[in-house]
């Protein structure tokens, strides 16, 4: 079944009822970029479940100095999956797949994807990809065990003899193709299938922050592709890339390897920057503060991000320091801006502390942790100090963990719009609260750790009053994330179809918030004029339009109801 | 079109000065060889769409001043439900197992791959037909 779709005049969109299988058939053959987005999201979340369980399990090991609740050999697998299942599996396609497949379309005008079967295979690659990866644990030899990052003479296969790390490798050759082609689908999807009057410089900040993230995987995941398909031949076809033994070098699959990995840390973070500009906005009743700052900033990182990779190989001693020192410095310039501009779109706004908005302020507290110890990490003295210290782990802990509180907040603020149902908020609050607090708990003590000299991924540490009761806080914290996800799980099943959100619940400023909740096949029933980046908030308060912009932000106060 | 060729063709030109210095300052081949490549990767469609916003009028999507209704006329052809997707997914599945298990399992998933290939160039040929 194919569709022509033509955009009737006047104003008509091209939403209809969809037709076609319903049940199973229907999840195995729909190319709707809104029901592949939901599998997305709902798989991604089982693997954040996943990978919780494993943190868990590795807090519980560490509570007590000589924890034997897993075995040494265990623990290894334990973290090297964690990190891989939390990154590869979780974080990046939640990111570009998961909302953004839903909610860039829909920001944009436009029907669905521009590839509609290309994105349906991204979802097959990047499912089977996470079976592979995670089958790992079910062969001899147990799963992968080299950590998440696979430094070169440990992934040989004298050092990993496994199948383990073969499924590991492979599961990321498939989730990377899968990433690669949601990168081509979302630039063609953003340079093709704009709604009129939908200028680039009206998108909303979400489907900009979009649009950089998939040129920055289209450089970044080719690489990764190929080094992995180097590291398979190392391992199984007798070359010698990365063994010194045969005249390899083995600090070029870290250079490989972080060269996708760096820019792999914003392909993390700016989809969920985008997702906290819109809550912010939304839940202040005023415009982005400084839109344009805040494009001219998304541009900065994703230039910035290609040249930063060696400032995890600083004490490799084979890097050039202050390039990658200055240009990781750099990074902070951009990323304060959109700090200020976050600070400034809630500055004297009518603030609404709903859930969403309650985790978007949670991230912008824990993501500056996580960002300021990350200026600290790029100077290269305090590096070698810290390196592969506990102070390392609690740095990207607190960005990723920014993360998650930015990604529930979108989806506390896109359910409604994705299932049409609103999420319990007095949940939803204890749930913020919950992983708000047991981030910080869990993340601090990891600091402080890493300065007295703890270094990472191991399974027992000595007997030091200091160092355990550090650690056993950070177990606690551990603890208190894992309650918030249950309550997350628990407010799905309480919230199941039991509060209707209706079309628009949030007040919200763009096109997703103009159309039905859920939105029919192909989208939209009608169009609305598009003057500003705010074409649905336009329509509904006729008297408080934004200009354009440059002539001053009118609805900073009379915006309210 | 223009705003997204210049998007494209700034991030070359950065890519492009910083790899020059790179390269010259850190004389390492591996970071310099790729930077070059991702420059590539941004000139290559950048001076595509600045070649078109050189010779096509403004789209609806570029008119700040659009209606909604200049947009009227043909998006595109969209694809309704599709198998293919789910078995060239299989297919690569199983080659990608093959690397694990045993090259046998190159023939199944060669053989899937090749039917979703086949199978949905055919769907696309017969596109347009509701």
């Amino acid at each position: 079944m194919t569709d022509v779709l033509e955009r009737p005049a006047p104003a008509e969109g091209h939403g209809h009822e969809a037709h076609g299988p319903t049940g199973i058939l229907k999840w195995l053959t729909t190319t709707d970029h809104k029901v592949i987005g939901l599998s997305y999201t709902v798989t991604a979340v089982v693997m954040m479940v996943i990978g919780g369980a494993f943190a868990e399990i590795i807090r519980a090991q560490l509570a007590s100095p000589n924890g034997t609740l897993v075995s040494l050999a265990q623990y290894n697998e334990l973290f090297t999956m964690h990190g891989s299942v939390m990154i590869y599996l979780f974080a990046g396609p939640f990111a570009f797949g998961a909302l953004a497949n839903i909610i860039v379309p829909i920001q944009i005008g436009a029907p669905d994807m521009a590839f509609p079967r290309l994105n349906a295979l991204s979802y097959w690659l990047y499912l089977t990809g996470s079976i592979t990866m995670l089958s790992g644990f079910f062969v001899a030899g147990g799963a992968a065990n080299f950590g998440w990052v696979a430094y070169a003479p440990l992934s040989s296969s004298v050092a990993t003899p496994g199948s383990g790390a073969d499924l590991w490798i492979g599961g990321l050759l498939l989730t990377g193709f899968s990433a690669i082609f949601t990168g081509v689908n979302l630039c063609a999807t953003v340079f093709y299938l704009r709604a009129p009057g939908m200028t680039m410089f009206r998108m909303p900040i979400f489907t900009w922050n979009l649009l950089v993230t998939a040129i920055l995987i289209l450089l970044a995941f080719p690489v990764l592709t190929a080094g992995l398909i180097m590291l398979y031949a190392d391992r199984h076809f007798g070359t010698h890339i990365f063994s010194v033994a045969g005249g390899g070098v083995p600090v070029l699959w870290q250079n490989i390897f972080w060269f996708w990995g760096h820019p792999e840390v914003y392909i993390l973070a700016l989809p969920f920057f985008g997702m906290v500009t819109e809550i912010i906005a939304v839940f202040s009743r005023k415009p982005v503060f400084g839109y344009k700052g805040m494009i001219f900033a998304t541009l900065t990182i994703g230039a910035l991000s290609l040249g930063v990779w060696a400032h995890h190989m600083f004490t490799t001693g084979t890097v050039l320091l202050p390039f990658f020192s200055i240009m990781s410095l750099l990074i902070a310039v951009p990323t304060g801006i959109k700090m200020f501009n976050w600070i400034g779109t809630m500055w004297r706004g009518q603030i609404w502390f709903s859930t969403a908005m309650l985790m978007a302020i949670g991230f912008l507290i824990t993501f500056l942790v996580g960002g300021i110890t990350g200026i600290y990490l790029a100077s290269p003295p305090l590096d070698f100090f810290t390196h592969d210290t506990y102070f390392v782990v609690a740095h990207f802990h607190s960005v990723v963990m920014a993360l998650v509180l930015g990604a529930m907040g979108g989806l506390y603020y896109w359910g409604p719009k994705i299932t049409g149902y609103m999420l319990n908020e007095r949940i939803g609050k204890a749930q913020f609260w919950f992983l708000f607090i047991g981030t910080q708990v869990f993340t601090l003590p990891m600091y402080l750790l890493g300065l007295r000299g703890m270094p990472r991924r191991m399974a027992i540490y000595p007997q030091h009053p200091s160092w355990q009761y550090l650690n056993d806080w950070a177990t606690v914290g551990a603890i208190m994330i894992g309650v918030s996800t249950i309550l997350f799980i628990v407010n799905i099943v309480y919230s199941w179809k039991r509060y209707p959100a209706g079309d628009n619940p949030w007040d919200g400023h763009t096109l997703e918030w103009f159309t039905t909740s859920p939105p029919p096949h192909h989208n939209f029933y009608r169009l609305p004029p598009i003057r500003s980046e705010r074409p649905t908030w336009d329509y509904n308060h006729p008297e408080h339009r934004a200009l354009e912009h440059g002539h001053g932000t009118p609805a900073a106060d009379g915006s309210a109801r | 079109m223009r705003t997204e060729a210049r998007v494209l063709l700034s991030l070359g030109v950065f890519f492009a000065i910083m790899d020059s210095v790179y390269w010259v300052w850190s004389k390492e081949d591996a970071g310099g060889v790729m930077i070059i490549a991702g420059t590539l990767l941004c000139f290559l469609p950048g001076l595509y769409y600045y070649w078109w916003s050189r010779r096509m009028r403004p789209r609806p999507e570029d008119d700040p001043h659009a209606e909604p209704a200049q947009g009227a006329g043909v998006v595109g052809t969209f694809p309704g439900t599709s198998i293919w997707p789910f078995t060239l997914g299989m297919g690569s599945f199983v080659m990608v197992l093959a690397l694990v298990f045993g090259v046998w399992l190159v023939v199944p998933g060669l053989g899937l791959v090749f039917w979703a290939i086949v199978g949905a160039t055919g769907e696309s040929r017969r596109g347009g037909q509701h």
